[in-house]
């Protein structure tokens, strides 16, 4: 295998904007760094009474001159564009704090949001934080299925959603989550609300406009995000307020945040990139954040870019994709001479996209990795170094990494405990990191095996396949389980199957993701049909429409095949990557565990 | 393509991309990526249908005239362009 890239490295000429990046020197920003000293760019709660990621992200802001700068600009749907200062938005998030105070919940009870991209989504995000409580952030694009399990295994007490998302997401499973006790309305409209039903604005209005945060440990429990394994039920990855200091070290090194920046993420934030690095990471900086209630719209946001004055982009290769194929004319009628940096993450970027930012956003984009287990950017192409087209980086100053030996099933090789590391470049193997950085996960909510299971040899497994280059850049290859990774979200196979085997004329299922010019996978379900059932593209629609209603279209398949025969092994598992090797047309590997009709 | 057949073509489109979708029960006047539970993907799927179906090829900066039921129907009934049901001519 040759191991020189097929793309040149990118050489920073100059740095944009003038602006100088936090991280030049690579090696000496590594060597100098230590998590110790991370923290202490923090300021911590006053009276050493801890370390709450609220008060880093907007108290510590809130006051003298600072407080006047804009902390979020909304720009919502209908064009209207709605701001909130650092001053302002203590206040409200005091307020959010005093209302769930006053409903009793408290200190690590978990607070969930289904909400769109509005301003209340920031405010009862940080407000749980200052209250400590847990945040648990959903994707609104989740049906009623994946909410109801996520809202059951996180134990969640209290949901701040919308009465159209209630009524289309939680109505529907209501009645299986007998401790959702409050439900806060955003916009209510005054019509006989849910069970536990207050209306947010009125509950705001009448509490008190200041909240002191109480004592918070580091280590006390902070964000809840849920991601996806090959098998069972969707997996709560719990992180601690102690997370802060690797989000905000991360925004300085990885996303290269100055004094003064405009700083949009695109990521929703139900996922994890949208509330590390959508809410917190920007706001612990001081910078102003910019976020887009609109979907994705090429024109929309080449225009948001350029009117809202964007300096530090982080976005999605789907995205860039999109924009892409949109072409270059509609870029050219937008002034985007702020954008100083602009990074990626989700899945792996193609090289092309990188060496398209340069051409037509006039800056390359930088690749980075991390997943929600790690609670921060790990792997990163910086602002101030080269960047390899197709590589994901290197290792952020304070995260060391290494590439573990696999075994047969695909993933590490673990031996008496212990993994042997792949010192030579070029060679295959998993991802590890060694755990110590503040914002690894603390546990999977109820699956203490599952967490336990993440760890071997003192590495955390990170499920990834990569390989390294002599200088040790990392170059992703592929998962070394059957995740798959639709449009920058992981998606469980396991959760797919169980919805469409819930309809009557399907036995069983088999769910893989299929390469996609634009989203990277997308979700292919090949089910077996129960006796009486004839595969018809009738019954192939009402399966299709079935599982979106359930799922919601961020995890339900797009493509549905009909397989009476679908490969499984001696033990009756159903043989995803020999389904994938087969729709791909490739060699199917060792079939030895395998048992199908001939 | 007068607003009848545009709506049914909609209709159809919708069965294939999301077919749980009622478009009489769809505000035609609310952005019909909301009301409809369609994301990115889906919208531009049923962009690429439309071309697939009768050759008109809607660009991007487009995309927000047919943002909602109403707007789909007026710029389908709307469309002059030349090209209009060329692939399916081609085939046939």
């Amino acid at each position: 295998m040759s191991l020189t890239p097929p793309w040149p490295t990118i050489r920073k000429a100059r740095w944009p904007g003038g602006v100088t990046p936090n991280v030049v020197d690579y090696d000496a920003a590594r060597a100098a760094f230590t998590w110790e000293a991370a923290r202490r760019d923090l300021d911590g709660l006053p009276g050493g009474r801890g370390l709450n990621m609220a008060h880093e992200a907007v108290d510590r802001h809130a006051t003298g001159l600072h407080g006047e700068r804009v902390a979020v600009c909304w720009l919502r749907r209908s064009g209207e564009v709605d701001t909130c200062t650092y001053r302002e938005l203590a206040e409200a998030t005091d307020r959010f704090a005093n209302v769930l105070r006053s409903l009793g919940v408290g200190r690590g009870d978990a607070v969930f949001t289904l909400l769109g991209r509005v301003p209340e989504l920031h405010v009862a995000v940080l407000g749980t934080l200052k209250n400590t409580s847990v945040v648990c952030p959903l994707f609104p694009a989740f049906g009623p299925e994946p909410v109801r399990q996520r809202l059951a295994i996180g134990d969640g007490r209290v949901l701040v959603t919308t009465p159209d998302l209630y009524r289309r997401r939680v109505a529907p499973v209501r009645h299986a989550l007998p401790r959702l006790e409050h439900v806060l309305l955003v916009g209510g409209d005054g019509v006989a609300g849910p069970e536990g039903g207050l209306d947010l604005a009125e509950a705001m209005a009448t509490a008190p406009g200041t909240f002191t945060i109480p004592p918070t440990d580091p280590e006390d429990a902070a964000l809840l995000h849920f991601t996806s394994g090959s098998t069972g039920t969707p997996k709560g990855a719990l992180h601690v307020h102690d997370a802060v200091v690797a989000h905000h070290a991360t925004g300085r090194t990885a996303l290269d945040l100055h004094d003064g920046d405009v700083f949009w993420c695109t990521a929703d934030p139900g996922w994890v990139t949208g509330l590390s690095y959508g809410v917190i990471a920007p706001l612990t900086h001081g910078v102003t954040c910019v976020v887009d209630e609109g979907e994705f719209e090429a024109q929309r946001w080449y225009r948001v870019l350029g009117e809202a004055g964007v300096s530090v982009w982080y976005t999605a290769p789907t995205a860039l994709r999109l924009l892409m194929r949109a072409g270059p004319d509609l870029a050219a009628a937008h002034d985007l001479s702020t954008l100083r940096f602009v990074a990626s993450v989700g899945e792996p970027l193609n090289p092309e996209v990188v060496s398209w930012g340069q051409d037509v956003l006039g800056v390359p984009v930088h690749d980075t990795w991390w997943q929600t287990e790690t609670g921060a950017i790990m792997i990163a192409n910086l602002a101030g170094c080269d960047i390899r087209p197709g590589s994901m980086g290197r290792p952020l100053p304070g995260v060391e990494a290494a590439v573990l030996a696999r075994g047969a099933a695909g993933r590490a090789a673990v031996r008496h405990g212990r993994v042997r590391v792949v010192d030579r470049p070029g060679v295959e193997g998993e991802l590890a990191l060694r755990p110590g950085w503040p914002s690894m996960f603390r546990g999977y909510v109820g699956d203490d095996a599952g967490y336990a299971a993440s760890f071997a040899g003192g590495w955390y497994l990170t499920g990834d396949v990569v390989r390294h280059d002599e200088d040790g850049w990392l170059w992703f290859v592929g998962r070394a389980d059957d995740v798959i990774t639709s449009a920058g979200h992981l998606i469980g196979p396991f959760e797919v199957e169980s919805a469409l085997m819930a309809h009557e004329a399907v036995v069983e299922a088999g769910v893989i993701g299929v390469p996609d010019p634009v989203a990277g996978e997308v979700v292919k379900a090949f089910v077996t049909l129960a006796p009486g059932h004839e595969p018809t593209d009738d019954l192939r629609l009402d399966l299709l429409g079935f599982a979106r209603a359930r799922l919601g279209p961020a995890v339900a398949p797009r493509l549905i095949a009909f397989d009476q025969h679908l490969p499984r092994t001696r033990s009756g598992k159903i043989l995803r990557r020999l389904l994938k090797a087969r729709e791909l047309g490739l060699p199917e590997g060792d079939l030895s565990t395998l048992d199908v009709p001939p | 393509m007068n607003p009848v057949e545009a709506r049914a073509l909609l209709a159809r489109l919708l069965r294939r991309i999301a077919p749980e979708v009622d478009l009489a029960t769809i505000d035609p006047a609310a952005p019909l990526q909301e009301a409809a539970d369609l994301d990115s993907m889906d919208f531009l799927n049923l962009v690429a249908a439309v071309y697939e179906d009768t050759g008109i090829d809607i660009p991007e900066r487009d995309y927000p005239s047919i943002a909602s039921v109403d707007g789909f129907v007026a710029r389908l009934a709307a469309d002059q362009s030349p090209s209009a049901s060329g692939p399916r001519s081609a085939e046939a």
